[in-house]
């Protein structure tokens, strides 16, 4: 179980091996890699800022992972969030879950960035090519989305 | 909801220090400060209220307090919630990460 929030950006594949190497309960791996779109809502995207609440948001994404280990078997889950600035088609997020079998993995996975995106402490600023700033407003969807795991 | 008793009312002088993000910090026009907690404010939703008080930028800043959400000493916590006790109350928009 790891959560990481870092400026760098992460590679997928040397953090699955991190995870099952010399490992034989492992029988499904999920990932999910959410990266920086070059356009937003019809306009065109130039950069995207990432603020996050130092503190809170490892303490906000250690919860969120206790709740995943807590309703599915998971042999390990891994999440990353990048901070700072990207560009279009940058590496933003990464959520990896492990299970013996599928389901608990993709279920885990799934649940993971649901509430993440509702719950962990980070605001995204998107920049247009003239440097123009806006704050990027929440989605009802996303909220819907959480919700459904309340059951 | 249960009665308060006179030991658990905010009677004033009480410092915390307040947090704020993404276009909440912009509008205020400073990321955190230490104040003094005025007397007779019990919940968060009462503290975004005598916020808007402080002056324009807080007014604008806290202008849409239905938007605004709020955490005590790190955890999410609701309009409703006591800040009797709390030793840090960021106010944010709501969240957009992942």
């Amino acid at each position: 179980m790891a959560v990481r929030v870092q400026r760098e950006d992460f590679d997928v594949g040397a953090e699955i091996s991190r995870l099952t190497t010399g490992r034989s309960d492992i029988g499904a791996v999920v990932t999910f890699t959410g990266l920086v779109r070059g356009n937003s809502t019809g306009r065109p995207v130039a950069a995207m800022t990432l603020e996050h609440y130092p503190g809170m948001t490892e303490a906000e994404l250690a919860r969120v992972e206790a709740e995943a280990q807590a309703r599915w078997p998971l042999q390990a889950s891994l999440i990353i969030h990048r901070i700072g600035e990207l560009k279009p088609g940058d590496n933003i997020v990464l959520v990896v879950t492990a299970s013996a079998h599928r389901h608990a993995a993709f279920e885990a996975a799934e649940f993971l960035m649901d509430y993440l995106k509702t719950r962990a402490p980070f605001w995204k600023k998107e920049a247009d090519p003239d440097g123009r700033g806006s704050w990027v407003d929440a989605r009802e969807s996303d909220e819907a989305a959480a919700e459904r795991w309340h059951s | 909801m249960s009665s308060r008793t006179m030991a658990e009312q905010n009677t004033g002088g009480t410092t915390v220090k307040l947090l704020y993000f993404a276009w909440v910090r912009e509008k205020v026009g400073r990321a955190e400060e230490a104040i003094e907690l005025p007397a007779g404010i019990e919940t968060v939703g009462e503290l975004v209220g005598w916020m808007k008080s402080r002056g324009p930028e807080y007014a604008a800043a806290f202008e849409r307090s239905g938007v605004i959400r709020a955490a005590i000493d790190q955890k999410h916590v609701p309009p409703s919630a006591s800040i009797r006790g709390a030793r840090e109350i960021a106010f944010f928009p709501p969240v957009t990460g992942g």
